[in-house]
């Protein structure tokens, strides 16, 4: 899939996504895999850095929604960062904000997992 | 009587792996007539869901079947019509979604039809014969 790319790094305690491109019905599954790989690893601390996130439909939303309650019920979190104006409006349009935590950047979700 | 301008089309499989394309061809057509980039965003996420559900609700995931997609405008709307033959779909059978709700029950989707709607200015179902329409507008 050449217009949405994910890769996987460690900081800390914390596991980071970094999302770059467009993500859709199509490419969704990609994120899903990834966030699954995560959680059958029991890092349950995770952060997607949306920095190179062009774009976001409901399917790559839908993703974020399968996975919080299990990941939360196991003392862990998803935390959002980084997002584009564009971006963060879709989230905003649903909703997202008030049930998910979104972050300015890596360093204050890292942070507000020390806490 | 507002002048006629351009009217494209594409007829495309429906199947994910077209939706960077179709959200490109309305985009192309929407910044030709000068949208602004907030306009332009808009409508691909719009069109990208109504093409998604098409693909899922209507066509149960066939990437056999067609679905033709009309984008054109004039000095006071553009409008993107999408067209197919696969099951119908009840407008009145549409719910804001409750987000907790849906995260607690593990359900995903249902967002579409309520993203297109806050997107669009106008949004119309129709069935004619075996097709489905949905047909969406943006003033300007």
């Amino acid at each position: 899939m050449k217009n949405f790319s994910i890769a996987t790094r460690q900081k800390q305690n914390v596991s980071i996504l970094d999302i770059k491109g467009e993500l859709d019905a199509h490419t969704a599954s990609h994120l899903e895999n990834a966030l699954k790989s995560l959680i059958d690893e029991e890092n349950y601390s995770i952060v997607v850095n949306c920095s190179g996130l062009d774009y976001i439909a409901s399917a790559g939303l839908g993703v974020f929604m399968a996975y919080i309650e299990d990941v939360r019920s196991l003392g862990g979190d998803i935390k959002l960062t980084n997002m584009n104006d564009r971006v963060y409006n879709v989230f905003d349009l649903l909703g997202f904000p008030t049930l998910y935590d979104i972050l300015r950047d890596e360093e204050e979700a890292l942070e507000s997992f020390e806490n | 009587m507002a002048e006629t301008s351009n009217i494209q089309t594409l007829t495309v499989e429906a199947s994910t792996e077209h939706l960077a394309k179709v959200r490109n061809f309305v985009a192309a057509h929407a910044e030709q007539i000068g949208l602004d980039q907030k306009d332009v965003s808009e409508i691909r996420l719009a069109v990208d869901e109504a093409y998604t559900n098409i693909i899922k609700h209507a066509y149960k995931n066939d990437a056999k079947m067609n679905v033709n997609i009309e984008i054109g405008s004039n000095g006071e709307q553009l409008w993107i019509s999408l067209m197919d033959e696969g099951k119908s779909f009840d407008p009145s059978s549409y719910n804001e979604p409750d987000l907790m709700q849906r995260i607690k029950e593990k359900k995903r989707g249902g967002m579409g039809v309520y993203l297109i709607r806050k997107l669009m200015d106008q949004v119309q179902y129709n069935r004619t014969g075996h097709t489905n329409e949905i047909r969406m507008v943006k003033k300007l």
